[in-house]
């Protein structure tokens, strides 16, 4: 029996009650978003938002703009949390505003702010661009030529990268991170995000590139102090310090102090590895 | 309206990528590789595209599980899958050459779940009959768009242009030389002048209210190829994925993935019923996309539906351990948004917008679309698909036919020579009419209209009335309130100037949304039949004369224009590929060239 042979349960049926499905809890959210333009005055604006059961602070966010300022900007995308472009930060934590739930929130005003590490474009807008060079920087996965086809990976090695492989790109690692954040050292440090990108490339049984003296010297690795900031605001629970950082810190750490390794780069060059 | 335009920057290239998803940035890769400088335009940030949202996979007949799959039944199971008015050839090409790009991908870096052997891990999917979508976990659209990214980030000649909008195509004579928008963050105009330009900017489901697409699908790519006389091809066609979110109200839509019945979860009614055991006994809960959506559609409108309106996706008998391994991001994602464990609770689920089989008409060998110069790849273009789309066709599609449309633009762009004239009467048109909703308070004769509440009276019209089930009656009433919305649409205004200013960027998002709804609604009225996911309740049977024919929309002088276009019947070498599926049952053949030719197919193609 095909699904085309039985007949429509009814000609047309209207959507459901559109007031049921609304979800509507009769109560009030204060919005206070930060407004501005660099240069320009900012300024929180306070907006009042009817709170819908199990509305996420985008919600809130696109009902002022549908409703009460068309041109109150934010980025997001996917507002499944897949895509990483609606980091802001909320009551002063670095957030996705598609995964922040209002409910979860104290009661009270809802502050929201642009992300504190990167120069403001307008309202909750950054100019997150620097991370896209970094990216640039760092040398991209290099398979040796003659590695054949179909490769053969164990499970276990997936299961590794797959973590790092996780990240979306939200960039609230990079926005809390303290050297970014209070010590403005992007032009010598590339940050959380960009140490697990390494990482994922460095434990990639195919990759044949050593990555070691880059990220130590261009990337800035030591100014670290794992103070566990990025872990903290992944929302993708990767263990940025513990799985990425903190291994990579120890292999650099194996290629750089080591004492024979250093006679022998002194006497060789790059060698002894 | 003045002949002279407002000053705007240029920014010339070889080839110019409309989007920065799979699609695009396989396009480039190629179009770079094939000697040419490449600019990548995109409207969001870079990797931030809707191939994230593909979770389950790329389907690909690679047999590392299944040793009797091959390119062959992977052909077999799409064309039937699209019930046989797929473009048999792009579907050949496609099952051909995925297989290769599944493999080229592995070897940028992109990681898949892998076998006891080591081999590349393949999950079964609706419809496939052998275990087939290569994967990680489930999430395997980032892992493609995050592994293209990083190529071409590093591919020599390719420059990116993130967070700008493009309005329309400049063409030169006949040909297509460019393209203009402008800077979404200053508002600045800027003219991309190109020798051809490839389409790979997505997916139109906005103009639905419930969908798991993003702001970004709102058909801007088709709409651009349209207004340069290009054809659009079987727009009627828009998938509802079976499982979206429909709990609470501010995640419905949201996409849940056919992963989670692929690795073993179950559908329930709310009398506990496994209701798609009547539907498809044979597929199952792995049934195709349009099939298990209908099933979920009446169960609820039969009065057993959830208490939210949809059925029950239950994976509890899988084990917490494993929906944690092999589902994460769904573990998460009710987790954090809907407070469900879905290793303890079962979820809540309903059908969804989510992708769109039309698009631009174009050449399976080379994507290149009926204007000259222009080229479309992935979901922005059409005919590999059919009537319904399998899962895991279209991470495929985007590698597959990306690739093919960066080559052959590539080509295009060194053979066309240096001639890029941009015609500025066309600029200054465009210009003016960008900017007529930010020109103050209206011209006094109509109240001024909130582009937003446009939107949200368009996806009311869309979903009711042009959504999952479909008639004559309410497909015009829905024809009626586009095209007064259309009216209407002239009196948008916003506040605001234009540096980034997202109600005036929703203005031109809205005239295009409007554009294509028109299209589907008119597509969707001269197809009389009920074919994979158009359902015509007036209409129930499959009819063999709509086996045989594609619609065509293309601009004419007096208005949207649908015609019907004869289809290339499957070749004889082709044929016999189709009894490879393991769904092939010849006395349940979709009507049309092979039922008409069957001895025991009755006169009138309306029997069973």
């Amino acid at each position: 029996m095909s699904v085309l042979d039985q007949p429509a349960a009814s000609v047309h049926a209207p959507a459901e009650d559109v007031l049921t499905a609304s979800g509507l809890t009769g109560e009030m959210l204060t919005l206070r978003v930060l407004k501005g333009v660099p240069g320009g005055e900012a300024a929180e604006v306070a907006y009042q938002v009817p709170v819908v059961t199990g509305m996420v602070v985008l919600d809130a966010v696109h009902y002022v703009q549908h409703n009460l300022d068309t041109d109150l900007a934010c980025r997001w995308n996917c507002k499944a949390a897949k895509c990483g472009s609606c980091s802001a930060e909320v009551n002063g934590h670095p957030v996705l505003l598609c995964k922040t739930r209002v409910d979860d929130l104290p009661a009270g005003p809802v502050t929201v702010r642009p992300l504190k590490s990167f120069p403001l474009i307008k309202d909750l807008v950054t100019d997150v661009s620097r991370n896209y060079e970094v990216n640039r920087e760092i040398p991209p996965f290099t398979a040796a030529p003659d590695d054949g086809t179909p490769w053969r990976i164990p499970q276990q090695d997936i299961d590794r990268l797959y973590e790092f492989r996780k990240c979306i790109e939200c960039f609230l690692c990079q926005d809390v991170c303290h050297i970014l954040r209070s010590h403005d050292y992007a032009d010598r440090f590339y940050g959380p995000r960009f140490f697990v990108r390494v990482a994922s490339l460095e434990m990639h049984p195919k990759d044949v590139l050593d990555r070691r003296e880059q990220t130590r010297e261009q990337g800035g690795l030591g100014y670290c102090n794992i103070t566990k900031c990025c872990t903290e605001v992944c929302p993708e629970h990767i263990h940025i310090t513990d799985n990425a950082i903190i291994p990579l810190k120890e292999r650099v750490a194996d290629v750089h102090w080591d004492p024979v390794r250093f006679v022998g780069r002194k006497l060789f060059g790059r060698s002894g590895d | 309206m003045a002949v002279t335009p407002e000053p705007y920057d240029t920014i010339e290239c070889d080839v110019l990528v409309v989007g920065a998803g799979g699609a695009g940035m396989r396009a480039a890769i190629a179009a770079a590789e094939g000697g040419c400088s490449v600019t990548v335009v995109t409207k969001s940030l870079l990797g931030k595209a809707h191939t994230v949202m593909a979770e389950g996979g790329i389907a690909a007949g690679m047999g590392n599980l299944d040793p009797e799959d091959s390119w062959e039944v992977h052909f077999a199971d799409t064309m039937l899958g699209g019930q046989l008015i797929n473009n048999w050839r792009m579907v050949e090409l496609y099952a051909h050459e995925v297989i290769d790009r599944v493999l080229e991908l592995e070897r940028w870096g992109g990681i898949f779940d892998r076998t006891d052997d080591g081999l590349i891990m393949q999950r079964a999917f609706g419809a496939h009959s052998w275990r087939r979508l290569a994967h990680v976990g489930d999430r395997t659209g980032l892992e493609l768009i995050r592994t293209c990214q990083d190529k071409m980030v590093h591919t020599e000649g390719v420059d990116v242009c993130m967070e700008y909008t493009l309005t329309t195509l400049l063409k030169s004579g006949d040909r297509v030389c460019g393209a203009f928008g402008y800077n979404r963050n200053t508002g600045r105009f800027v003219a991309f002048k190109a020798g051809a330009v490839v389409l790979a900017s997505g997916g139109w489901g906005r103009m639905f209210r419930y969908t798991s697409n993003s702001w970004e699908c709102a058909g801007d790519g088709a709409t651009m190829a349209y207004q340069a006389g290009a054809d659009l091809l079987d727009m009627e066609f828009m998938q509802f994925h079976p499982t979206g979110m429909i709990w609470p109200p501010g995640a419905r839509g949201i996409l849940v993935t056919e992963a989670v019945r692929g690795e073993g979860g179950l559908l329930f009614n709310a009398e506990g019923t496994r209701f798609m055991l009547d539907y498809d006994p044979v597929k199952k809960e792995l049934s195709s996309r349009d099939v298990v959506a209908r099933s979920i559609y009446k169960e609820v409108q039969a009065g057993r539906g959830t208490p939210h309106g949809g059925a029950y996706l239950d994976v509890r008998h899988l084990g917490a351990d494993y929906v944690k391994r092999k589902l994460p991001s769904m573990y998460e994602q009710f987790h954090a948004l809907a407070s469900v464990d879905i290793t303890s609770q079962p979820m809540e689920v309903g059908p969804t917008i989510h992708y769109t089989m039309g698009g631009i008409r174009v050449e399976p060998e080379t994507a290149a679309t009926t204007v000259p110069g222009l080229y479309a790849a992935g979901e922005a273009a059409g005919g590999l698909h059919g009537a319904n789309r399998l899962g895991g066709n279209s991470l495929g599609d985007i590698l597959v036919f990306g690739r093919r449309a960066g080559v052959a633009a590539a080509e295009f762009a060194k053979a066309a020579g240096a001639s890029r004239a941009i015609d500025d009467a066309q600029i200054a048109a465009e210009q003016a009419d960008l900017l007529r909703p930010l020109g103050g308070e209206g011209n006094g004769a109509a109240p001024s209209e909130n582009p937003y509440k446009l939107h949200e009276d368009l996806q009311l019209a869309m979903q009711d009335d042009a959504g999952i089930g479909r008639s004559e009656e309410s497909l015009k009433r829905a024809l009626v309130t586009v095209l007064t919305l259309r009216e209407r649409s002239a009196h948008i205004r916003v506040s605001g100037g234009r540096a980034l200013n997202p109600g005036w960027h929703t203005c031109r998002e809205i005239t295009n949304m409007l554009v294509i709804s028109e299209a589907i609604i008119r597509g969707a009225i001269e197809r009389r039949e009920s074919r994979g996911s158009q359902w015509r309740f007036d209409h129930l049977d499959q009819e063999v004369e709509f086996g045989k024919i594609n619609f065509v929309t293309r601009r004419g002088d007096d208005g949207m224009r649908v015609e019907s276009v004869p289809l290339e019947p499957l070749p004889d070498r082709l044929r016999p590929l189709l009894e490879r599926s393991r769904f092939y049952d010849p006395a349940k053949l979709p009507k049309g060239y092979l039922t008409e030719s069957a001895p025991a197919a009755g006169t009138t193609g309306k029997t069973n």
